[in-house]
Formats: C-alpha cells, sequence, structure tokens
C-alpha cells in the first residue's frame, strides 16, 4: 500500500495526465460516433444562448425582419410546391381521398454558429426540438444541401456540414441519372467530391449534381453542386469528380430543416423487410 | 504571489473571448484557424506546480471545446501541452539566471527564447489538435500543411499580444 502511494507520488504528473487525456478521448469519442452526449447537449443550450445574442449583433447589419419575413413566406410556399408531396394515385379513390399527400415539411432557422475552416464543420441553428426539429432532419437552403441535424436540445440544434469528413449523401447527375456519393476531401469549403460513378459513363463540365432522393433524409432533387473536373485514378473503376457546391457555406444566414412525415413509415417497411429475409 | 494569480485569471478569460468570439469566426482560405488561447498555458508561471498545470490545462482546453461544439478535442491538446510544457521549458531555457518568480513572457525571457519556446510549444499543440481531428493518417501532408500554416499564425497573433502588453509596462 505504502508503496502504491509512493509510487503514485512519485509519478503524479504523468497518471494525471494520462488520465486528463483519456476523459478527453472519452468526451471526444462520445461525441463523434453517439452523435454528442448529454453532456454536449446541455452545452449546446448554454453556449446557444450567447451564440444567438452575439449573432443578434452581427444580424443588424442583415436587414433582420425583412429576411425573416422572406424565408418565412418561401418555406410556405416550398410547402405547397408539387416536390413536397407524393403521389398516391391508387386503382380505388375515396371521397376524402387525395392525390398528393404532404411528405415534406420546411423549418425555417437562422445560423447562429458556423465553421468553414476545419476538417470537420458544424453549424449551430436558433431553433430545436421545441420547433419541431429532431435528429437526422435534413438542413437545406434555397440554393442546395447544407447538411443533417446531428442533436437537438431545447432550443438549439446542432447540424453536421457537408464540410465534414462523415458526410455520405447520396447524389446523382441529372444527365444521365447515375448515382453516386458525395464527400469532402478537407480542402476547399467551395469544392466537394463525386465518387463511385462508374468510369465508362460520360460526363461533362458544368453538369448537374442533384440528391437523389433514395435516402430517406433529403428529398429528391435539391442542388448539390455543378461538375468541376473530372478524372479516373490510375488502376480504378470509378470516376473522381470534383464539383462546385451551389451553396456559399461561408455565408449561410437562413436555412431549411426538413422534416420527412413519411420517414418512419419508410424505415419500418425497411427493418420488416429485413428481418422476413433474415428468417 | 496573489497579483500573478489575478493575472492568470484576467488573461484566462481574456485569451478565452479573444477566441470564442473573434478567432473562432475567422478563417482564411479554410486551412488557417489559429488557436491563441493556448498562450495562457504557455505564460503560467515556471513554479505552478504539476497537477495544477494540468488541470487548468484541461480546463482551458476544455471551455474552448464547449465553445466550438468539439467535445474533448481541444481539452485533449491543451492537455498534452500542459505536459510537455516542463520539458520544453528544459529542453529551450539554457538561459542560467532566471529565478523562480521570473515568469516565461517575451519581456522577461527576451525574443530569442520566447520564439523557440512559443513555436515549439504552439506545433506540438497544433499536431496533437489537427490530427485528432483528422484521426487517421492517410491526409498526412494535407493535415501538416493545414498544422505548419495555422502555427504561423498563431505565433504570429502571440507575438502581437505579447508585444502590445510588454509595451504599455513600459510605458508606465
Amino acid at each position: 500500500m505504502r508503496n502504491l502511494l509512493a509510487f503514485i507520488i512519485r509519478y503524479h504528473f504523468l497518471l494525471l495526465f494520462l488520465l486528463f487525456e483519456s476523459l478527453a478521448m472519452v468526451l471526444l469519442v462520445n461525441s463523434t460516433y453517439y452523435q454528442r452526449s448529454i453532456l454536449q447537449t446541455a452545452g449546446n443550450s448554454m453556449t446557444g444562448r450567447f451564440y444567438s445574442s452575439v449573432s443578434n449583433i452581427s444580424e443588424y447589419l442583415k436587414l433582420r425582419r425583412t429576411n425573416e419575413l422572406l424565408a418565412n413566406e418561401n418555406a410556405m410556399l416550398r410547402q405547397m410546391k408539387g416536390i413536397s408531396f407524393l403521389k398516391t394515385d391508387t386503382n380505388t379513390f375515396w371521397v376524402k381521398d387525395t392525390l398528393y399527400k404532404q411528405q415534406y415539411r420546411y423549418i425555417v432557422c437562422r445560423v447562429i454558429n458556423n465553421t468553414v475552416g476545419k476538417r470537420n464543420n458544424y453549424i449551430m441553428l436558433n431553433k430545436g426540438s421545441r420547433h419541431g426539429i429532431s435528429k437526422d432532419m435534413a438542413v437545406i437552403t434555397s440554393n442546395g444541401v447544407v447538411g443533417t441535424v446531428v442533436n437537438v436540445s431545447e432550443d438549439f440544434s446542432w447540424v453536421m456540414s457537408v464540410l465534414n469528413k462523415q458526410t455520405k449523401i447520396s447524389g446523382r447527375i441529372i444527365k444521365n441519372n447515375q448515382m453516386g456519393t458525395v464527400v469532402w476531401n478537407g480542402m476547399d469549403h467551395t469544392i466537394g467530391t463525386l465518387t463511385d460513378i462508374p468510369a465508362h459513363v460520360k460526363i461533362a463540365k458544368g453538369d448537374t449534381i442533384t440528391t437523389s432522393g433514395f435516402s430517406y433524409i433529403f428529398p429528391a432533387n435539391i442542388m448539390l453542386g455543378t461538375i468541376q473536373d473530372f478524372r479516373v485514378e490510375q488502376g480504378e473503376h470509378f470516376y473522381v469528380i470534383p464539383f462546385k457546391f451551389s451553396v456559399d457555406f461561408n455565408s449561410l444566414d437562413y436555412v431549411y430543416v426538413v422534416k420527412n412525415l413519411l420517414k418512419d413509415q419508410q424505415e419500418q417497411l425497411e427493418k420488416s423487410t429485413e428481418v422476413k429475409g433474415n428468417e | 504571489m496573489s497579483r500573478v494569480v489575478l493575472v492568470n485569471i484576467a488573461r484566462f478569460f481574456l485569451l478565452l473571448m479573444l477566441q470564442v468570439m473573434v478567432l473562432n469566426r475567422i478563417s482564411f482560405y479554410g486551412f488557417l484557424n489559429p488557436y491563441v488561447y493556448i498562450l495562457f498555458i504557455l505564460l503560467l508561471p515556471f513554479e505552478t506546480p504539476g497537477w495544477l498545470l494540468l488541470t487548468l490545462s484541461f480546463v482551458s482546453g476544455l471551455s474552448v471545446d464547449l465553445f466550438a461544439g468539439t467535445m474533448g478535442l481541444h481539452a485533449a491538446a491543451a492537455v498534452f501541452t500542459g505536459f510537455v510544457k516542463p520539458g520544453v521549458v528544459k529542453l529551450v531555457g539554457e538561459k542560467p539566471d532566471y529565478d523562480i518568480t521570473t515568469q516565461p513572457t517575451l519581456k522577461e525571457m527576451g525574443f530569442k527564447w520566447f520564439l523557440a519556446y512559443a513555436a515549439t510549444m504552439t506545433f506540438l499543440h497544433h499536431f496533437v489538435l489537427n490530427f485528432v481531428d483528422v484521426f487517421s493518417f492517410r491526409e498526412f501532408w494535407q493535415t501538416i500543411f493545414r498544422i505548419i500554416l495555422s502555427s504561423v499564425f498563431t505565433l504570429l497573433f502571440m507575438l502581437l499580444i505579447e508585444y502590445i502588453f510588454t509595451s504599455r509596462k513600459e510605458n508606465r
């Protein structure tokens, strides 16, 4: 016992260092893989309040009121557009049946904190679970895709920007309907990369990339960007396609959080099919 | 004694505010992220006991984490910085005449000493920070590039801050 104490006293500097380092690592791992711990949520609402007040000052130059009105109006209009509705034409029609069923709802939010310079970038929004936002909702602007909600507190939500190592969005080249995966290589906040497009497909500079709509998060045909360049690495069978983001991540202000009203239904269907397949 | 403590507490909050309100909000070309808050760890007195040094490093890293939303990232890098501090001082500090009340500031230790000290510490901090953030060696050279550029900027900011404070003291 005495030896143990002597050991601890002798090496207390190193031991304390290891203790703090492991504590930091636990925090880091939890926040990365379990999409931020409870501690972080508590921190969010505290720092969120701070950021809102800072952003309130900086917003003075942006004519707050006018913008808010316009953004609200846009959200309403978008909700009425055909793209937000799922076509449900069946053979039998009931009196109360409608041709279109609402699939997406749009919640307008303000960006109160945002980075573009890091390898993993996140965005904080000024609305949270109280306003109907929850995890795994898409975040877009009128220009295109911004990111995915990864965590919410009561009044704020935390969005993983497309400018992140973990980004994997299913994208599609409009011209020939080819599906690929959008990632970000961490270099330039205006350039993304589309991968997994087979090398035999004909593509050209300037082709438009949009979301495929195959995920339950993003609606289809939301703009991602335009192809800037393309190449096939030696020995590979797929293109590497750098493209210019349609969204300027450095000047985000108002964004829409997209709520997929049919997500549960879609996921449940997939899950029940999987279970049957395993039996 | 109490004056040293007060100065350090004030420095902690001022640097934290500078980091969170100004430096975290700017980024040049997507590569430059100056992290000047570690100046607080750098300027802690030589005689700070080891456990206090590590605890203060952890607290300063964690406070930046809270605002940057990167739980644990800055804490890890800052604790590492605190851990290597005595070693770096020993490595750089061949100056025999520093006594126990001296602080590792630009004014007291001279430009050459401070530059070598701050550059080593900054590079080590940024190295750990960026590699923990990226968490792989796949983008090795890109990360190194990022580390070096950011280190240079952090160092410039530190020297600027140090000069501002030094000249003010001399004017009195």
